[in-house]
């Protein structure tokens, strides 16, 4: 076998391995049971909750979580806008960056708040350290919210019948604290020994050979990096994001990159089972996810590999894979295999201009963040596949002859208006979004780089990749302006809360349901039947609400270049 | 009545249909259907477009494509109105011929005069004599009389009605057959069953039940869907400088809502009632049939639904040393005038007129709850039948020995489902008579069935522990409640329901009437007192218990066809997709051509050929929709795999094919 592909085999594999013990800590974690850790971090944690005055043994139901989750997203907004509009005159920000304008600042500090990390500008010349460690703050909190969300829903189908459903503090502090932080200290230190920086120095110089002096961006650069891949945020340090030498020095760093954006999100499938002890509901989740990865990865994969039949044509040698936009040291099957773990888990960072990939390689990197439910993001990948599950156990409960029910909860009119808004907000952002740019071209088409279906498939990117909190852009897209701005800033929003509001919604309402014993007529949803009818569901949701744009984007540009 | 004519579509009731499909068109009546409204608007569009383009407008295409459109848009709201008129005209049709047996019936009141039936109101009271037929739903509150119930039943056997018990209810057009009853009248005219059951069929009182709510909000949701995805293509379309037609959108609109179940939903629900009422049940509402499906639970009535009747006599055992021959003659004079079931059991077993004996004036010792036993006396015998307990009392105070031997068979009998009558003469025991209850045929392989439906089935009897546990077992119910007293049903139901179980059980005495109520479907016979009727949410005019397991069926196939045919509806977008994407921008994008992979002839074409079979499948679908998808008990799993090829799969493929085969005949005409 081919070394690339065994490289991807070994990263994806390797993975898997480590995260099903991690899932079983994070679900001891949650249910308060004992770790190694607890040494450490109950002091640490004792010492936050005193400070705040929090009572971390207060039982919240879904509506006081859903308050507790929103106010304190408010109050990291508010902080957010006032760092990134002074940083000029706040400390440690030895390059002499500028303050941001107010639109850019809300577009960032919206899209670190929602996990999403749109950047719209570079970190070299755009934010000072200080900025730069205050949305290191927010790449740990947000990803600790959305892993918070889950605890909640594993919280809700753990009992029988409850309302009380843990506490919201706890479960973001205990996200951040024994989840998040252990991970990125082991990542950041052996991205520290591969060589990114880890420094509060300002630009190096250095003299070119030709004897120019060319300035040198740097920073605490390993830190960062950990974090963003750890807690799927994708925003990178430097505007390259993964691509740049110091945030991604080698294959090996690549690899452990890979890994870092990897672990959470398989973990919590496992978690999942071991929390509400139903493992074998959770390998059908990882069952129907691997599966739809899989059907994105390999074609991408293959295609990257192949390379562009227009440059064969031309009788240049494409041995190498489609090189254009890669970076040489990962080669053309680990930046493949990165563009759609990328996608599919909302972490969005980068290590390729995603503008170059083949043209249905970019379709499937937009199917990745259009179905965003295959791994996805730090628990907010579980909720969202969650919405899938309802709308599978309605329809299949009624072809097999009974009222639809979902680990014994009964799934009616309410559930399904909320499940059906949720399925329907994102096809609704991405395509109201994209045609409100191509409809007002001076402000959205005309910042494009390229004509045609390609421009066509960048302006669905960036949305696409907006409503999906993912953060990655197709790039080609002059996107630092007010309208960029502004409407991205306001999907991200939408995209991101509201896809947390409608799960808990529906999880805390089956949760102070009664709850009735399965017997023979009910239908099991840990089986492979089951599987394949929520991967159906998640199919055909996605193909109907897609195919017209796909069609007129990568696949016109597929079909053209035939 | 039994249906004879079991087609589905009759030549009067198509004609009512056609009509009712026109009259529904009214707006108002279609806004009920958010779906099919949506069709109405789009056809509304198509119709003006027609119209301007007849003015001269030239960018929308020719005038016979544009009306084309228009007239296959109107075909699919007739198709989908039409399939819900012919369900109502069934089901009207089931509940006319119910109705038209009980029409103005002279009423003899008890001051003599006769006046009809439809002026009798609640409270009324007056007198059927043999031979009348009786004019409404009511209660004998005076006499007796058997009754002819055919009319009603299809069971030729005629019954005994009689006041104060649990048997007094009486059903309008059936028919006295002997002696004289007084009736009091239980019914305003036009508020029996039959005529609550019929306004639910003909939609005035329909109400959407909880899961149709549910399904019609999923509907709604794709259809919301499909509306960003028309209109958001505009821009898009213009960016990629491909221009679109009003009736392209239109048409795509159209054929990707799931017009194919929204069409047919309410025909769903009305045949589901229809199904009922073909079984000979009435239901108050659409949700008790729905409910059924779900039942888990259900709790049965030990004779005359697990068991035929009553006990029968099986064996003699003489005790030791008694002459075999002895016991019976015992057993047969003690049995001589004994009415019961089981006395005359007793006879029927031992093949002996007990008029052969000639006994001299015989006394006959009548069965009395404190002796617990019944007999003969006649010269210097005395002949005792009854309990072991009570037949051991009268010989131990004589001082005679109760063999031990016989004790053994008593319990042998009482472990084995039997129970026991001990027989003694002159305070000597003779030995011991065993009864058995016969398990109807065919039972073990209902409650199999039920089993693989996921349903736990609850025996109720009187009888005790022992016996109930030997026949449950014999007849495969999964509990049984022994000894039952009214409220030992109550409390079971209850204690299910807060488990979170769903509970049926089928009832007819007054007594019934609490646990009809708490039940989740209380299926009351129509032999039964008035209260268990008004407690229980259907009427089984049959009076057969065995029918909730239809009942359960019915439910399932109701909630079964309306989620098979919901996957088919949204599986057949994917081939309109391919249909209709490619004939949106091959002028345009010719590059596109390769998505063409039915390769249909032209763009004009293959909306044409996508929307009429947008339109036709509805008619396809009516009788299925009208029958229900077969029920298997499978297991859900199994179920679902099989519904999930058959609707998913197929709704996959055969629209592929049908647009296909449209395409070659429409592209004749273009």
């Amino acid at each position: 076998m081919n070394t690339e592909i065994i490289g991807i085999l070994a990263m994806f594999l390797g993975t898997l391995a480590l995260a099903i013990p991690f899932g079983k800590y994070i679900a001891k974690v949650y249910g308060k049971e004992e770790t190694l850790l607890d040494p450490i971090f109950n002091p640490i944690e004792k010492l936050c909750y005193k400070l705040s005055g929090i009572n971390p043994n207060k039982e919240m139901n879904w509506k006081e979580h859903l308050v507790a989750l929103l106010t304190i997203n408010m109050i990291w907004f508010v902080l957010g806008m006032f760092f990134l509009m002074t940083q000029q005159w706040l400390p440690l920000n030895p390059d002499g960056n500028p303050n941001m304008s107010a639109d850019l600042a809300f577009n960032t500090t919206i899209s670190f708040v929602v996990n999403c990390n749109l950047q719209h500008y570079s970190g070299e010349s755009g934010v000072s350290y200080f900025s730069q460690m205050w949305l290191m703050f927010l790449q740990f909190v947000s990803a600790g919210t959305g892993l918070a969300a889950a605890a909640i829903l594993f919280r809700a189908f753990r009992e029988k019948a409850t309302d009380e459903l843990g506490n919201f503090y706890e479960f973001l502090l205990k996200s951040c604290t024994r989840i998040l932080l252990p991970l990125s200290l082991v990542i950041a230190s052996i991205l520290v020994f591969n060589g990114t920086p880890m420094t509060f120095e300002g630009k190096d110089q250095i003299i070119s050979l030709q004897g120019d002096t060319v300035e040198v961006s740097t920073g605490p650069v390993a830190s960062f990096v950990a974090i963003k891949h750890v807690g799927t945020n994708g925003g990178g340090f430097f505007g390259a994001n993964g691509a740049h030498p110091f945030e991604n020095p080698s294959y090996f760093s690549n690899m452990v990159e890979m890994f870092g954006q990897l672990i959470v999100p398989l973990a919590m499938i496992f978690a999942f089972g071991y929390f509400t002890r139903k493992r074998k509901f959770s390998w059908m989740i990882f069952g129907v996810m691997t599966l739809g990865f899989l059907l994105l990865t390999i074609p991408n994969v293959t295609m990257e590999m192949k390379g562009n039949p227009a440059i064969s044509a031309m009788g240049i040698d494409n041995s190498l894979g489609a090189t254009e936009g890669k970076e040489i040291r990962f080669g053309a099957a680990a930046t493949g295999f990165w563009s759609i773990v990328t996608t599919v888990i909302s972490t969005g960072s980068i290590n390729s201009m995603h503008d170059s990939s083949m043209p249905l390689s970019g379709m499937n990197q937009l199917i990745a963040m259009m179905i965003n439910a295959f791994y996805g993001g730090c628990g907010v990948g579980l909720l969202n596949f969650f919405i899938f599950i309802i709308l599978a156990v309605f329809i299949s409960g009624l072809m097999v002859g009974r009222t639809p029910e979902f680990m014994g909860k009964k799934v009616e009119a309410k559930e399904m208006k909320i499940a059906m808004i949720i399925a329907l907000l994102h096809p609704f952002l991405i395509l109201v979004g994209t045609a409100l740019a191509t409809a007002f071209p001076e402000q959205g088409a005309a910042t494009l780089n390229n004509p045609g279906f390609h421009g066509f498939s960048e302006i669905l990117y960036e949305y696409t990749s907006s409503a999906a909190n993912n953060g990655s852009g197709f790039e080609g897209l002059g996107d630092n302006n007010l309208w960029w701005n502004i409407s991205t800033g306001f999907i991200l929003i939408l995209g991101r809360f509201l896809p947390i509001i409608g799960p808990i919604a529906i999880a805390g309402l089956l949760a102070s349901k009664k709850y009735i014993p399965t017997g023979n007529g009910t239908l099991k949803t840990d089986t492979g039947t089951f599987g394949i009818m929520v991967f159906a569901v998640i199919v055909i949701i996605a193909a109907l609400s897609f195919f017209p744009a796909l069609t007129l984007g990568p696949i016109a540009e597929y079909f053209s270049m035939k | 009545m039994k249906s004879e004519n079991n087609s589905l579509f009759q030549k009067d009731m198509l004609k009512e249909a056609l009509v009712q499909s026109f009259v529904k068109l009214n707006p108002k009546s279609m806004f009920r259907n958010p779906i099919m409204f949506t069709v109405e608007l789009g056809t509304a569009v198509m119709l003006i477009v027609s119209v301007w383009i007849l003015f001269g407008e030239t960018n929308q295409g020719s005038f016979a494509y544009n009306f084309s459109i228009f007239i296959l848009l109107f075909l699919t709201l007739l198709f989908a109105n039409f399939a819900e008129a012919i369900a109502e005209a069934r089901g009207k049709a089931q509940a006319d011929s119910l109705r038209k047996t009980r029409e103005d019936t002279p009423a003899k009141l008890e001051n003599g005069e006769t006046i009809s039936s439809s002026l009798l109101k609640k409270g009324d009271i007056f007198i059927c004599e043999a031979g009348d037929i009786i004019a409404t739903d009511g209660e004998i509150i005076a006499g007796l009389a058997t009754i002819d119930e055919s009319a009603i039943t299809g069971e030729s056997a005629p019954v005994i009605r009689e006041s104060g018990g649990d048997k007094s209810s009486v059903t309008g057009g059936t028919k006295v057959l002997s002696d004289k009853i007084v009736v009091k009248v239980t019914t305003e005219p036009g508020e029996s069953f039959l005529d609550k059951m019929i306004a639910l069929v003909e939609g005035a009182s329909r109400q959407k039940t909880p899961n149709e709510i549910a399904l019609t909000i999923l509907l709604a949701g794709f259809t919301l869907v499909f509306v960003i995805v028309t209109v958001t293509l505009k821009p898009f379309a213009d960016f990629a400088q491909a221009s679109i037609t009003i009736a392209s959108f239109i048409a795509l609109f159209i054929c990707l809502i799931p017009t194919t179940i929204g069409g047919l939903l309410s025909a769903i629900g009305i045949a589901g009632m229809d199904r009922a009422l073909r079984a000979n049940v009435i239901t108050k509402s659409g949700k008790a049939v729905e409910t059924a499906g779900d039942i888990d639970v259900l709790l049965l009535d030990k004779t005359g639904t697990i068991t035929i009747g009553n006990r029968k006599a099986t064996h003699f055992y003489p005790a030791e040393g008694v002459d075999p021959k002895q016991l019976i003659r015992a057993a047969v004079l003690s049995s001589m005038s004994d009415e019961t079931p089981e006395g005359k059991s007793i006879l029927e077993l031992a093949e002996i007129n007990p008029l052969n004996f000639n006994v001299a004036n015989p006394k006959f010792i009548q069965f009395s709850a404190e002796t617990r036993s019944s007999g003969i006396d006649f010269e210097n015998t005395r002949i005792r039948k009854g309990s072991t307990d009570a037949i051991k009392n009268l010989v131990q105070k004589a001082g005679n020995v109760f063999p031990e031997g016989l004790m053994d068979k008593v319990h042998q009998i009482a472990t084995n489902g039997g129970t026991p009558l001990v027989v003694s003469e002159n305070e000597k025991a003779l030995g011991v008579i065993e009864l058995q209850d016969i398990i109807k045929p065919g039972i073990q392989e209902r409650f199999e069935r039920l089993r693989k439906m996921g349903i736990k089935t609850v025996m109720v009897t009187g009888d005790n522990p022992l016996t109930a546990r030997f026949i449950a077992e014999k007849a495969g119910v999964d509990d049984f409640i022994a000894e039952a007293k009214p409220e030992d049903k109550m409390n079971y139901i209850k204690k299910e329901q807060a488990d979170g179980r769903l509970v049926a059980m089928m009832g007819d005495g007054t007594n019934d009437a609490p646990a009809l109520a708490q039940a989740d479907v209380g299926v009351a016979m129509n032999s039964g007192t008035q209260a268990a009727k008004e407690a229980g949410n259907m009427v089984d005019l049959d009076n057969d218990p065995t029918k909730l397991i239809e009942i359960v069926e019915i439910g399932k196939q109701l909630l079964m066809t309306r989620g098979t045919l919901t996957t088919f509806s949204i599986a057949n977008d994917v081939a309109k997709y391919f249909a209709i994407i490619p004939a949106l921008f091959i002028t345009a994008i010719p590059a596109l051509q390769s998505l063409n992979i039915m390769n249909l002839s032209s763009p004009q074409s293959a909306i044409l050929s996508a929307v009429i079979f947008n339109a036709i499948i509805i008619p396809f679908l009516i009788p299925l929709a009208l029958k229900g998808v077969a029920y298997k008990p499978i297991g859900a799993s199994a179920l679902l795999r099989r519904n999930l090829f058959i609707y998913g799969l197929g709704g996959i493929v055969i629209p592929f094919v049908a647009i296909k085969l449209i395409d070659i005949v429409v592209s004749l005409f273009i």
